[in-house]
């Protein structure tokens, strides 16, 4: 990385002197600056809106980028250690859209772990790609879904000669790393291209301590989500390529489904916070390390919490922790995890990222202070004076790998019928079953229903997870094929 | 020279104080502290802008917030005074020849450094023997403590500042386990005129009425806060402020008071109607009238 070339920031500096020349706007967007819409400028701000402008000769296209976001889109590269970068305005969704319709057409398979995020399966819709999965193994104590064991993807490799690509999901929602290193290598070896979903881990190219990163393990692309542990604005995000890929290729891919009204707040915010990351990235996630090893140890010593960390890695499916992570399993005080989520909600005021039926996360990042991670600790303290009950022995494990009958796009545009859940065993699906947070689909198009299955949606309902994707608002029918 | 501080009631309306010069400024790590020498209230200490308290009104707050609960419970040997850099609520304590020990926990090094330099009379209460400073996050402190104090004196600031964890559910709830089975626990309740500090008085009062058995409100008129109006909040396992209150054993005291009377006593703890209301409403005694 050039240190000297990160100080720069050429879309805000762009921005900056756009907004110096004071240009009378007889373009789009309609609100003028603002002018147009006083209520929205009370809400957002003057400065704000003044910014929010359209592509034009000085601020460059981000179709076309020639200029300043050419420049920025360089800058990140560098940044990353990535041989391109592609600033994303559709969110990190966009970013794995790209990843998977650059390398796998049509009825060509892609070999990936269960617990993959939905838009990976919404992809594989759009680009008509198989999914293979990889058996997903589960830690039971904690109920959550490890990472990929090298062995099990090989033997899947060895299995499906034919995929042309791996995707990772590195590190998970769950802080859980997979030897990204060891399968590029797997990968490579056998001519398949390695895809990561980076969603969780923008930090892991700037902080020191951290697990490998994508680029960095050898992978053929990387989607980041700069506004998770980046700073950026939420939905903007970062598509990262090794120079094993064509960017061309890659760009008319992006253009396909990319707006051709890219908002500048975005983009600004990801050229800042680039340069935010190259500059201070290493200090502020020793922070985030700090804060999060503290709160772990303080909410262990509570006593009915287990907050874990590197304890759990085993070199196969657990390869690496990424410890910025607050990872808390609640079910030894009888609370699941969902309830102490609506308990720090509703009594704290307290919101954290997620609650599943045995954990909760708190998502600490470069803006928490150490003041709020003791309201959390504190909060966690006060739930288990109050609340504590005794440990409940029913547990449904929180991932079933489904039999897959025919590919998602088939099942996506096949005739359907909507039945009741109760009588859908044996049947096809023929919609996604979402289970919201931490957005894993139970079921997918074209997946065979069992009995566990039914039993599990029935569970996680009753537990209060907001089940997503069926039609059935009330989750008592379910369509499934003809 | 013409030079004004100003500190922001609301966004539409500000306090604002003639200075004569500033004596010191600077960042914590916690919160920008700056003091001033005014012609109207003496030397004043401003955190994050908002003013904590000038020579010439810190008696009311002191007195108001060290007495009442001292008047009520007949027998205080530990107390913990949470924030307090200042060091004016443990002065106040240590007239109190029955206490016999007090701990003040203070996370920000500076601004207790800040008032032993620019405060001294108000910073003496650090002197005591019976005193011990713990620099260390009041919610930190408190969850290792159970069954410990017989009064808690929350003296941070600000709901909404670095001190916002010591305004909670799990502040009041930690406070409760620390104190014995008759402890007392008094706090800031803020002022509850303007809407926006409404809603934190209406939530903060919800919190504390559901952890303690009785929970009161009174009050107290300090020149420098918004609206010159400022509530204090009473909350106890055992004794009410008023039928425990025993006003001839605390005069046998003699101590010297500016502010505080066993008749005013009486007299805070009767509130205007609309802060009844309110807090009624957040009682659920009261129905909330529709607007």
């Amino acid at each position: 990385m050039n240190l000297i070339q990160q100080y720069k920031a050429p879309i805000y500096d762009a921005l900056e002197s756009f907004r110096r020349q004071r240009v009378v706007p007889f373009d789009v967007p309609g609100h003028k600056r603002g002018r147009g819409n006083p209520e929205l400028v009370e809400l957002l701000g003057e400065k704000c809106l003044s910014l929010d402008v359209n592509s034009m000769k000085p601020l460059d296209n981000l179709g076309h980028p020639t200029s300043v976001i050419r420049q920025a889109e360089e800058l990140a590269a560098d940044a990353f250690g990535a041989a391109h970068a592609f600033l994303m305005v559709n969110g990190t969704t966009s970013s794995v859209q790209a990843m998977i319709l650059s390398v796998v057409q049509s009825g060509q398979k892609i070999i990936l772990p269960r617990n993959v995020h939905k838009s990976v399966i919404n992809a594989l819709i759009l680009s008509g790609g198989v999914p293979v999965y990889v058996p997903a193994s589960v830690n039971e104590r904690i109920g959550i879904a490890l990472g990929m064991d090298p062995k099990a993807v090989e033997q899947t490799m060895d299995e499906n000669p034919d995929a042309v690509a791996v995707f990772v999901n590195n590190p998970t929602y769950y802080g859980i790393c997979s030897d990204l290193t060891t399968i590029a290598g797997l990968a490579h070896d056998r001519g398949m291209k390695l895809l990561v979903d980076e969603a969780h881990g923008t930090h892991l190219y700037f902080g020191a301590g951290l697990p490998v990163s994508g680029i960095a393990a050898g992978a053929d692309m990387t989607a980041v989500s700069m506004h998770k542990s980046g700073g950026s604005l939420t939905q903007s995000s970062i598509l990262l390529c090794s120079d094993s890929m064509d960017p061309d290729h890659v760009r008319r891919i992006i253009n396909l489904s990319q707006t051709t009204s890219a908002s500048y707040l975005l983009l600004s915010s990801l050229d800042i916070s680039r340069r935010n990351l190259a500059l201070r990235g290493a200090e502020s996630f020793e922070r985030v390390s700090r804060m999060g090893g503290y709160a772990r140890d303080e909410i262990n010593e509570i006593g009915g919490y287990y907050a874990y960390g590197k304890e759990l890695v085993d070199g196969r499916d657990v390869f690496d922790f990424d410890q910025t992570k607050l990872l808390v399993y609640t079910r030894d005080i009888g609370l699941t995890g969902i309830e102490v989520y609506d308990l720090l909600r509703d009594e704290y005021d307290i919101q954290i990222e997620f609650g599943d039926i045995g954990n909760i996360l708190a998502y600490i990042s470069i803006g928490d202070r150490e003041q709020d991670i003791e309201r959390l600790v504190g909060a966690l303290e006060d739930i288990k004076c109050d609340r504590q009950k005794e440990p409940e022995k029913t547990w449904v494990g929180d991932f079933i790998q489904p039999e897959m009958a025919i590919g998602p796009r088939e099942a996506f545009y096949a005739e359907k019928e909507t039945i009741h859940l109760l009588n859908a065993s044996g049947r096809i699906s023929g919609e996604t079953v979402m289970c919201y947070p931490p957005g894993i689909p139970i079921l997918t198009p074209g997946e065979r229903i069992s009995p566990q299955i039914i039993e599990y949606i029935h569970f996680a309902a009753e537990k209060g997870c907001s089940l997503q994707g069926m039609m059935d608002e009330e989750m008592e029918t379910l369509s499934v094929l003809l | 020279m013409d030079i004004w501080f100003s500190q922001m009631d609301t966004n539409h309306v500000k306090t604002s104080v003639r200075v004569d010069r500033q004596l010191f400024s600077g960042q914590s790590q916690y919160q920008r502290i700056d003091v001033f020498e005014t012609r109207e209230f003496g030397r004043m200490i401003v955190l994050d802008g908002e003013i904590i308290f000038s020579e010439a009104d810190e008696f009311v707050y002191n007195e108001m917030i060290v007495h009442p609960p001292m008047a009520v419970h007949p027998n205080v040997k530990n107390v913990l005074i949470i924030g307090g850099g200042d060091g004016g609520v443990a002065r106040c304590c240590i007239d109190y020849p029955e206490i016999e020990h007090i701990d003040v926990v203070e996370p920000d090094e500076m601004f207790i450094s800040v008032s032993r330099e620019f405060f001294p009379e108000t910073a003496k209460g650090f002197d005591d023997p019976r005193v011990r400073i713990i620099n260390q996050d009041g919610l930190r402190f408190l969850r290792r403590c159970i069954d410990t104090y017989d009064l808690i004196i929350n003296d941070s600031t600000d709901p909404s500042g670095h001190t916002e964890g010591l305004f909670t559910k799990e502040f009041y709830g930690n406070c409760n386990r620390a104190l014995h089975e008759d402890g007392i626990m008094v706090y800031q309740h803020g002022s509850p005129f303007y809407d926006e500090d409404e809603i934190s008085f209406r939530k903060m009062h919800r919190k504390v009425y559901k952890s303690f058995p009785i929970s009161r409100v009174y009050q107290a008129s300090i020149p420098t806060c918004p609206a010159g109006l400022w509530m204090f909040g009473f909350a106890s396992k055992k004794y009410h402020p008023l039928h425990d209150f025993d006003a001839e054993r605390w005069k046998k005291r003699g101590l010297k008071t500016w502010y505080y009377t066993t008749n005013l006593h009486y007299g805070a703890f009767m509130l205007p109607k609309y802060v009844e209301d309110l807090l009624e409403e957040e009682e659920g005694r009261k129905a909330k009238e529709t607007e």
